[in-house]
């Protein structure tokens, strides 16, 4: 009873540790398993988009003009059926008739029949085309007339396919999520920098400021915003990443709203009371006290922001008014794939299936945040 | 109520003029004009045009002028649609956007209504599950995605309906651009219904209803009400911009609408069409908010205007 009576030797070594409300967000994020799954899968996206493109061995904007439109497959291009006709159309290039075409693994043997002898310069042609390198003669026999060429054959992997000008969808789809994650963010970071000092200042100076602050941004709502975006693209020609700070210089006026909000609350605690006694400069208190504690709305804000900007940037790709060629946008895949459905489907498929995934974690990871450092909201 | 009403009208004419001071000399600002060509006009055709639009008078004088034909209801000929005042676009077009954009709003406070109180009603049962997932969904995926797998799957493969095509508002036609339009708006009302009648369906009036042993539809009817108040400020917004045509619904499905004259007009610098649409917009927004508030006041009897 005697030593039931003490408390194990451990527990009172550790002194009582204080857990912070970002710790203890934390903890709350960890438990929420959709948001923890979406953080993993965005960072394996946001990973692929950036290395993907150096791996799959295809530039962005290279051009295969004889694998127009290919469908996505596992498998090697050219395909055993492609080869045939290709060798045969490459044969006509050179003046020839192609005979006994054999195809011996990554090799192709086939004799060139020509009515005049056949230019061997002409070969170049196989090199030329996507499908294979460079060919090299084994015989000839009259006088040039026929010649058996050895033709090797170059494999090429379209996992998503290729669009209409036979460019890779997969490192495509890659690039495009790259830039429109970039623009996300990049709107988002000026849309929270504006909006924020914005409403803290507001929130903080009160009375006759607060009052005529608050009606430029209530007069900037009822502006149509669809508006202010297309005249934005007017002014700043098709430069996306002006026209992204100025989306994003569009975006903060709820960011403004939300911080004015908390900082009305703030401004009464004691700590910013006991910092004005100790004779703080205004912005000072605004950036110290203030901004800081008003972070946890704007960091779930921003989550929710992010996704909003990539769909605004959709949108106006869509119309035709965002990223330009070569250079592409989820937005722009998606709208080519939607004036080719018929047909080439996965043309829509996969840049879509990219968007709604890089949302739906974005998403989950705003509701995970919220729920985390809003534990009365849930 | 009648007085605050008045009042609140008297206070968007200002607001009013504000936006459309903004917009004007915004959309003047920007480089390039109506009648800029790939090959420029002859110089004596240019001025002919100009004087003829009345643009070559100083900006403020037209910017005067253009204020005082909108007071008497005259928004100007369209620069680009030649043959049609902006006016006439706007009676052609409006009837449109607005049979859609109000046949969405209507399907989407149903649906989604029903779909959130349920889902609230049966909380952290399947039904709920089922419901947050599809809100999500509705919510991310782009409406320029949802439109043509609608048509290839609806249009083409099962041959339903109309690919395109207004046809003179047959409901066929209405089916797709009205379901693509409400989605999102059924994922958000649903997702705001079933948050709000959750925290409601816990306060102390319901509490006590049930304790009286009341039946539950009128729970529900009560909890619903209360329920109600953030969907309504939510709608408001949402209903100005449904109703006032979506750019994007109306160029896939080929629709007559006035979503489109936005964007034709602002990159053609039709300047009396942007002009147009956005007091047409901003006068659909302030009407909107106006009605949030006083549907706020009729269901909320704690609210008073007066």
């Amino acid at each position: 009873m005697v030593e039931g009576a003490v408390l194990p030797a451990e527990v009172l070594k550790d002194p009582v540790v204080g857990r912070s409300l970002w710790a203890e967000a934390r903890g709350r994020l960890v438990r929420n398993r959709a948001a923890i799954t979406s953080i993993i899968v965005l960072g394996f996206i946001a990973l692929a988009c950036i290395f993907g493109p150096l791996l799959t061995g295809h530039p962005f904007d290279k051009v295969y003009p004889d694998y127009v439109k290919v469908p996505a497959s596992l498998e090697a291009y050219p395909k055993a059926d492609q080869i045939e006709p290709n060798v045969e159309r490459v044969a006509s290039r050179v003046r020839a008739k192609a005979e006994n075409i054999a195809v011996e693994g990554d090799k192709i043997r086939v004799t060139l029949v020509g009515q005049r002898p056949i230019d061997e310069r002409l070969l170049a042609y196989f090199e030329r085309s996507d499908l294979f390198g460079a060919a090299k003669v084994t015989e000839r026999a009259d006088e040039g007339r026929r010649m058996v060429v050895d033709v090797p054959i170059k494999r090429n992997y379209f996992f998503f396919g290729t669009d209409t000008n036979g460019r890779d969808l997969l490192t495509r789809t890659m690039k495009a999520g790259q830039v429109s994650l970039a623009i996300g963010l990049l709107a988002t970071f000026v849309a929270i920098v504006i909006g924020v000092i914005y409403g803290a200042t507001s929130g903080y100076l009160g009375g006759r400021a607060d009052l005529i602050m608050m009606r430029a941004v209530d007069v900037l709502y009822s502006l149509p915003f669809i508006f202010f975006v297309i005249m934005l693209v007017v002014f700043f020609g098709r430069n996306f990443v002006l026209m992204f700070i100025a989306v994003g210089a569009v975006e903060w006026l709820d960011m403004a709203r939300i911080v004015r909000g908390q900082t009305l609350s703030i401004k009464r605690q004691e700590y910013v009371q006991a910092a004005e006694a100790l004779g703080v400069e205004t912005k000072g208190i605004i950036r110290r006290h203030v901004i800081p504690n008003t972070l946890g709305p704007v960091v779930v804000y921003m989550t929710l922001l992010v996704p909003k900007v990539i769909l605004l940037e959709s949108f106006l790709s869509f119309l035709g008014l965002g990223v330009q060629e070569p250079n592409t946008s989820l937005g722009v895949l998606i709208s080519e794939g939607a004036k080719n459905i018929q047909g080439a489907t996965w043309m829509l498929l996969y840049p879509s299936i990219t968007l709604v995934t890089i949302l739906f974690c974005l998403n989950f990871i705003g509701d995970g945040l919220r729920d985390a450092l809003d534990p009365k909201d849930r | 109520m009648l007085s605050y009403i008045l009042r609140r009208l008297l206070s968007a004419i200002p607001t009013l003029l504000l936006i459309v001071t903004i917009a004007f000399f915004l959309i003047r600002l920007a480089p390039g004009g109506p009648f800029d060509l790939e090959r420029p006009l002859e110089a004596k055709v240019m001025e002919n045009l100009n004087k003829i639009y009345q643009l070559d008078k100083p900006l403020i004088e037209q910017y005067w002028l253009y204020l005082s034909a909108v007071v008497r209801g005259d928004f100007g000929p369209s620069f680009i649609l030649r043959d049609f005042t902006v006016g006439e676009l706007f009676a052609r077009g409006l009837p449109v956007s607005m049979t859609l954009g109000g046949l969405a709003l209507s399907f989407a406070i149903l649906v989604g209504g029903t779909l959130g109180a349920v889902a609230a009603l049966r909380q952290n049962s399947l039904i709920d599950y089922v419901v947050t997932g599809m809100g999500a969904l509705g919510l991310t995926i782009p409406n320029f995605v949802v439109a043509p797998v609608l048509q290839i799957v609806l249009g083409l493969a099962l041959a339903w309906l109309p690919i395109a095509g207004w046809n003179g508002g047959a409901p066929l036609n209405l089916v797709m651009p009205v379901i693509v339009l409400a989605l999102p708006q059924i994922a958000v009302v649903a997702r705001m219904t079933r948050a709000a009648m959750i925290e409601n369906l816990r306060s102390n009036h319901i509490r006590t209803l049930r304790s009286l042993g009341l039946p539950s539809l009128t729970i529900v009817v009560h909890a619903l009400r209360g329920a109600a108040l953030p969907v309504i400020s939510y709608l408001g917004p949402a209903a100005a911009a449904l109703l006032t045509g979506s750019v994007v619904v109306e160029t896939i499905f080929g629709l007559p609408g006035i979503g489109r004259y936005f964007v034709e007009g602002a990159l053609n610098r039709d300047y009396t069409l942007v002009m147009g649409t956005v007091v047409v917009v901003a006068v659909f927004v302030l009407l909107f908010n106006l009605v949030v508030d006083i549907l706020y006041a009729i269901i909320d009897p704690r609210i008073r205007y007066d």
